[in-house]
């Protein structure tokens, strides 16, 4: 995580201070700043502005828009519309569950992948179809799943090399 | 004047002051309307929505807690249709709800589990769907089980505006809703007092106290440990509830209660409470007449106050009494004087605490003073509601038991002692002691009528010799707000103190309200706990704290003078600034 600017987070609630459902917007703020609500910066947010973290948290929770962990690297979307699901899907999804020790709606613990469920890519032709970061892959096998996902890993450690 | 309006329920005419919600003027008539997540003492929620009532006329079912009575309207309360849709509302509760009753902790004293019966709900009319949420043990005091929460968000209300401590939240939205500490951390870490207001007001099992009878029973099995008890004002004023008896004195049956429980001594936490008044008032008498410390004197007999000064005004802690609470008193002394005294070895002394409060039982490790007997000085707390367990688990019938005294040199107390456990009862039994100490001269009128009673701040002034003694009394975290800010400000400004003694308890009501209290309590149920002790004050032929016998002689015998070497290495204690949130 990258550290948090104490200084820019205090002008930020300066300028909303005092203002009725100032609340909601600090948070917006942040997150359009970090992509998500940091803990450390819900807690300056709790201490300049005297609404208690328990608050905040109810906001923060309650709308969908605000994510509590930084996005991954990369976005994985499985498709479980009607075609990829007779073609197999679920089976895709079960096995990028087990590589990856993750949950449909969870991100890894590295923080590389994102896993979700979507429907319809729209384009059936190619079911079962998976997606990463926007980019399709059809008529996907099982065997193939580790293979696709080496592709990103490999990626990040030539760019960490 | 107030409006009066007019209307019928069931066919019959009832005329109530405009404002009255369904649900009281139904009681007029009679009429009981079911309820789940209002709580007497609440505002209502309006959560469960299982006080439906019909308008005749209209399609619609309104909530009875929160719809106040209109002109001309005809409530209908109970027909076959609103039964079959309040049936509805609790088997939809249930389908979120573990069937885990015979194991709960509130089996036989639960809400739903009552309204369960109530409606004859035999069978499981939908699939049960229970999340996968953590228990929380971390504070030793109080136990989430968010599983069994209804979220008729009694909890959160009591934690948020009723304390103002912001420990307890929802989360999430819709089905995924739960109740959860503040930023989904454990309780411990967050900045929860332990008052247990929340599990006073808990429907169900989802927050209740930490049961320690278990480890209560051990010790008085085990032939090595000398079992030592003492109980707190407020317990003698609300144990008669547990067997339906409201606002009666049952401190000698308890006395003679605890022996049968298999205690070898039975102490009185109100002797405790005249020792801290010796060391508060004398503390007192020094801040005002030797200025070594500064005014007003903030008294510190309720650790969740205690715990929430450290937390959030912290700029207050040199304004605190360092006396430590009256029952860590009655711990230490027992293990210390009373050990001595009767030769007792105090490694083997159990030392039980019976309280009003969740709170004690988080106190007695709260800092390295709680061990100034060389000891943990109390080894176990339970709070009234386990008390009430245990005297059933025993088979004792409690009502009919003879009464007793207490063990004399920490049994015997004094008027002054008991009226701790109502709000303004610490106040009234240092101002008793203090104008003593200050003019040397006894009061003609004991009574400080002013200080009682249960609004929320009260303010007076108090003449000692001429001087004019401002005192401030608080109770329910929420209110102290005011009086703290009004002492900042003096501060600020350099202006003159606007108190010179405050008194604060945590629960609405101080102890007789506390949160390990019996459950169901009101104002009125305040009162009437409250009216037992300043009862039993008032047959009391010693009514200052100084003028018991057994006080004097503890000084004489053992700890010298009040503020002295010995009194302030066993009976006081320091405040450290604490974190609000620990993660």
């Amino acid at each position: 995580m990258e550290n948090i600017n104490t200084e820019e987070i205090k002008s930020l609630i300066q300028k909303w201070k005092g203002k009725d459902g100032n609340l909601v917007m600090i948070l917006h703020e942040i997150q359009n700043r970090y992509g998500y609500v940091p803990r450390p910066v819900s807690l300056e947010v709790s201490k300049e502005t005297g609404i208690p973290l328990a608050r905040i948290y109810e906001v923060i929770t309650f709308y969908n828009y605000f994510e509590l962990c930084p996005p991954a690297k990369h976005t994985i979307s499985v498709c479980m519309g009607t075609a990829c699901y007779l073609k197999g899907a679920p089976e895709l999804l079960e096995e990028i569950e087990t590589l990856l020790h993750v949950q449909e709606g969870q991100s890894t613990e590295d923080g590389q992948f994102h896993v979700n469920v979507v429907r319809c890519l729209g384009c059936c032709g190619l079911a079962p179809v998976v997606s990463i970061d926007g980019k399709i892959f059809g008529k996907v096998k099982k065997s193939e799943i580790m293979e696709i996902l080496s592709r990103y890993t490999h990626e990040e450690n030539n760019v960490k090399v | 004047m107030t409006k009066v309006v007019q209307a019928q329920i069931n066919g019959i005419l009832i005329r109530v002051p405009e404002g009255t919600t369904i649900l009281e003027a139904a009681k007029q008539v009679q009429i009981k309307i079911p309820v789940l997540c209002k709580h007497p003492d609440l505002p209502p929620e309006a959560s469960c929505g299982i006080c439906i009532v019909r308008i005749k006329g209209t399609n619609k079912m309104l909530r009875a807690c929160c719809t106040p009575v209109e002109n001309g309207m005809e409530i209908i309360t109970h027909d076959p249709e609103i039964i079959e849709i309040r049936r509805t509302v609790i088997e939809l509760i249930l389908s979120n709800h573990p069937n885990d009753c015979l194991k709960c902790q509130r089996n036989n004293d639960c809400e739903l589990q009552r309204l369960t019966a109530d409606f004859g709900i035999h069978s499981e009319s939908f699939p049960t769907f229970l999340r996968d949420i953590p228990k929380d043990y971390s504070t030793n005091a109080i136990d989430l089980d968010p599983v069994k929460c209804i979220l008729c968000g009694r909890c959160v209300h009591v934690c948020q505006n009723q304390q103002n401590v912001w420990a307890l939240s929802f989360l999430e939205r819709g089905m995924q809703t739960r109740i959860s500490p503040a930023g989904d951390i454990q309780l411990a870490d967050s900045p929860c007092v332990r008052c247990g207001q929340c599990a006073a007001h808990c429907p169900t099992g989802a927050i209740v106290e930490k049961d320690d009878t278990g480890i209560v029973w051990n010790a008085l099995q085990n032939k090595e440990k000398y079992c030592v008890v003492q109980m707190a004002p407020a317990v003698r004023a609300s144990i008669g509830e547990t067997f339906g008896q409201i606002g009666v004195n049952y401190t000698k049956k308890l006395y003679a209660l605890l022996r049968r429980l298999g205690f070898k001594a039975v102490f009185d936490t109100s002797f405790g409470a005249d020792i801290t008044i010796m060391e508060e008032a004398s503390e007192f008498e020094e801040r005002l007449l030797k200025q070594t410390r500064p005014l007003p004197l903030i008294t510190s007999c309720c650790p969740s106050w205690v715990d929430f000064m450290e937390k959030f005004h912290t700029d207050m802690i040199e304004n605190f009494s360092s006396c430590k609470s009256p029952h860590e008193i009655i711990g230490v002394l027992s293990k210390t004087y009373y050990a001595e005294k009767f030769k007792i070895d105090p490694s083997k002394i159990f030392m039980v605490s019976i309280m009003p409060c969740t709170s004690k039982k988080y106190e007695i490790q709260r800092s390295s003073e709680m061990f100034a007997s060389g000891f943990q000085d109390i080894d176990a707390v339970l709070c009234t509601r386990e008390l009430g367990r245990m005297i059933k688990q025993a088979g004792i019938d409690f009502e009919n038991l003879p009464e007793e005294q207490a063990d004399s040199i920490l049994g015997e107390y004094s008027g002054a002692g008991v009226i701790f456990g109502s709000t303004g009862g610490v106040m009234e039994a240092a101002l008793r002691t203090a104008h003593y100490l200050i003019t040397g001269r006894e009061l003609e009128h004991v009574e400080f009528e002013s200080v009682r009673g249960l609004e929320r701040v009260k303010e007076t002034e108090v003449e000692i010799d001429g001087m004019k003694i401002r005192v401030a009394i608080a109770h329910g975290l929420s209110s102290v707000e005011y009086v703290l800010e009004k002492i900042r400000q003096a501060k600020l400004n350099n202006t003159e103190i606007p108190y010179h003694l405050v008194e604060v308890m945590a629960c609405p009501g101080g102890c007789v309200g506390g949160g390990g209290q019996p459950y169901m309590v009101t104002d009125e149920l305040r009162v009437k706990r409250a009216k037992a002790l300043y009862s039993d004050d008032k047959d009391k032929e010693i009514r200052f704290s100084h003028q018991n016998p057994y006080i004097k002689r503890l000084y004489e015998e053992y700890l010298g003078k009040p503020l002295g070497e010995k009194s302030e290495r066993l009976l006081h204690t320091t405040y450290v600034p604490q974190p609000l949130y620990r993660k």
